[in-house]
């Protein structure tokens, strides 16, 4: 599904040249529920901008969905990230001029569906996270857990085969945090990619495969009865199963 | 695709909602710099307007110089008129496609009805090609014949106005009128015609309403009928300024040449008459004999008023400052929602429609600024027509006026966009959702 080949991530200032990622390798599978953890400036956003191409890298070869991604043009990526990429955020980042609706309609807009067909997806995407009834309401009617909800429903909306979410439980207590996660593990189970950023122990304990960021290079780690041990330090692309 | 400029107003509308007073001021501003530019671009588009669309190219002025050699410097212009010996000679010799002399004046009508008074009204002594040389529109007969004006015949062709004054509206030609003591014959009742600026004869106000009665010329002299506007003599007239033989220029002669050929013709004609006159004695100065067309002829003459062009210009300047704030405040506007645009590029919107959705913003807020301007354009109008100017009634926005309105919104509104929209659209996804 996400394959990254020795890809390299170079941030230059008239000053300074900081290197974000090096020489990073990754290999998800399809179907996989990943959680990338590690400590601040490690290298995990940066890594979630690249592999939601909201970023170019610097080195490297980058493969979606079979795809590589390596000069694609703006137009070409927007689709790409567009049809099988669902964001989810930490800070929710719902427009507060839109209703909950209105909201999920938004990259549905950028694909030129129709409108009874944008009508169904919402509907659908709606009543998967337990907001039908809500879809009039606007971003600051709801609790935060609501809003994270609607956010992935935004997400899900156009059925997109992964879904990139950075500290989706960031923001929330406790019992909404566990409610989406259990959402996040209901959409996995249904079959989408879902790859989560988060600072979250027991969080990525919830995931079938850590990757751990440290310095802007990749350590997989297996998940084994809660305990995170290394199972191939820099650049493995093995996928450990939970369990 | 229109789905989505659809979508793109529906989100530019829920935009001013959230911003009302920013949106008011950007309306504003666009509103004040488009109704100022087209209250004085009216009035120029008024003043410097074709009179004669389509026949302008084919309608030539003609100069002479007859001057005598007094006060001669080579290569100046002739007089603005010609003397009434060469406008006669021209018009009898016909060599253009048409050709009309005429001078203006002021005759007493009495209008022979108990509940009317004697009044004065503006007159046009000329000649009968000056009705279809011009395309003068009739409501009733025509103009009179080039036999009538050798026979000085006692016809005239009166205006609309003057026939609703004297007969209430109804076809009164072969009815009699009473000019300056003398009963002439009705030929013809004009349509409303009002040519701007008045070109053929600027010398009795450039924008001049029509005169109430046209009378051959060779009859006005005849009749002696006063006649009005400037007059320039040279030499000794022995009281007679309008006299065939007399030294002065007071007439104005127009030629019709139906192709640039005919007026090359016409202007070496001009010439050889030049040297005639030279060689007989008539003429003092080399020959320097001027031939243009009817928009060349005001644009020599400096038709439009130079404080017009120069508030045209200032209103233009004015438009441009009100442009500079209104993307000042476009580009606050839009960066203000660099997370919005953040989400919809992460959630697939390309550079494209991002640029697409923020200059329709722009656009929408140039329309509603349009139609508001166009609503202080037309109090300016308003208050250029309460102005003591000969042109002030002329004040009125006609639909090409209307039209470039909402071109001229639309346009500032698009060039005030841009910038701000490619700002928008330049914003780095990745760099506003990690901000959040």
């Amino acid at each position: 599904m996400l394959q990254m080949q020795e890809v390299s991530k170079v941030y230059r200032t008239e000053m300074v040249e900081t290197h974000a990622l090096r020489g990073f390798n990754l290999n998800v599978r399809e179907g996989e529920f990943l959680a990338v953890t590690g400590p601040s400036g490690s290298g995990k956003t940066t890594f979630l901008n690249l592999a939601g191409l909201l970023e170019n890298f610097t080195r490297g070869k980058y493969l979606l969905d079979g795809v590589d991604v390596t000069g694609l043009g703006d137009d070409a990526r927007s689709r790409l990230r567009n049809e099988k990429i669902g964001f989810i955020f930490q800070g929710f980042n719902l427009i507060a001029d839109l209703n909950v609706f209105d909201n999920v309609d938004v990259p549905l807009r950028y694909r030129g569906l129709s409108a009874s067909e944008r009508r169904r997806r919402i509907e659908a995407a709606l009543e998967r996270v337990g907001l039908a009834a809500r879809m009039k309401h606007y971003p600051a009617e709801l609790s935060g857990g609501q809003q994270q909800r609607v956010a992935i429903a935004r997400a899900v909306a156009g059925d997109p085969r992964l879904l990139l979410a950075d500290e989706p439980t960031g923001n929330l207590d406790s019992a909404m945090a566990r409610e989406v996660m259990e959402l996040l593990e209901q959409l996995n189970a249904q079959g989408t990619t879902v790859v989560i950023v988060t600072h979250d122990p027991e969080l990525a304990a919830r995931a079938q495969r850590n990757v751990h960021i440290v310095d802007g290079v990749a350590t997989d780690l297996e998940v084994r009865h809660g305990l995170l041990t290394p199972l191939r330090s820099s650049g493995s692309t093995t996928p450990a199963r939970a369990g | 695709m229109l789905p989505r400029y659809f979508y793109y107003v529906d989100l530019a509308l829920r935009s001013f909602r959230r911003n009302r007073v920013l949106t008011g001021l950007m309306v504003v501003a666009i509103a004040l710099g488009v109704g100022a530019s087209m209250t004085t671009l009216t009035v120029l588009h008024l003043l410097s307007g074709d009179p004669m669309p389509g026949r302008s190219q084919n309608l030539y002025y003609v100069q002479l110089d007859a001057a005598g050699k007094e006060g001669f410097t080579p290569g100046e212009e002739p007089d603005d008129q010609v003397t009434r010996f060469d406008a006669e000679a021209l018009v009898r010799a016909k060599r253009a496609d048409r050709q009309a002399m005429m001078t203006g004046g002021d005759v007493g009508i009495e209008p022979g009805r108990p509940d009317l008074d004697p009044f004065y009204a503006g007159a046009r002594y000329t000649t009968a090609d000056f009705f279809p040389m011009f395309d003068v529109p009739f409501a009733h007969g025509g103009g009179w014949s080039a036999a009538e004006d050798q026979s000085r015949a006692r016809v005239a062709v009166i205006s609309k106005e003057l026939n609703e004054k004297l007969f209430g509206g109804a076809d009164s030609v072969g009815k009699t009128v009473r000019v300056a003591q003398n009963e002439l014959r009705i030929v013809g009742v004009l349509e409303r015609w009002r040519p701007t600026p008045h070109f053929y004869d600027l010398a009795n106000g450039k924008y001049s309403e029509l005169e109430q009665v046209f009378v051959p010329f060779s009859t006005s002299r005849d009749l002696k009928l006063d006649r009005s506007g400037s007059m320039n003599c040279w030499d000794e007239t022995n009281g007679d300024e309008t006299g065939m033989n007399a030294p002065c220029t007071w007439i104005q002669l127009w030629v019709q040449l139906d192709s640039p050929d005919r007026a090359a013709s016409y202007r070496d004609y001009l010439t050889r008459y030049s040297q005639e006159q030279l060689a007989a004695g008539r003429f003092a100065r080399p020959p320097n004999a001027r031939l243009r067309d009817l928009m060349a002829f005001l644009d020599y003459r400096k038709v439009v008023p130079s404080d017009v062009r120069l508030q045209t210009w200032l209103a233009f300047g004015f438009l441009l400052v009100c442009l500079v704030n209104t993307i000042g405040l476009l580009l606050a506007k839009f960066l203000r929602r660099s997370s919005e645009i953040g989400v919809r590029r992460a959630l697939g919107a390309t550079r494209r429609a991002i640029f697409a959705q923020f200059l329709i913003e722009a656009v929408t807020v140039g329309l509603v600024g349009g139609v508001l301007g166009l609503g202080l354009a037309c109090l300016g109008l308003w208050a250029v027509r309460h102005q003591p100017t000969e042109y002030a009634k002329l004040a009125e926005l006609d639909l090409p006026m209307l039209a470039a309105t909402f071109a001229l919104s639309l346009l500032a509104s698009v060039l005030a966009g841009l910038v701000p929209a490619w700002r928008a659209c330049q914003i780095a996804p990745a760099l506003q959702l990690k901000s959040q």
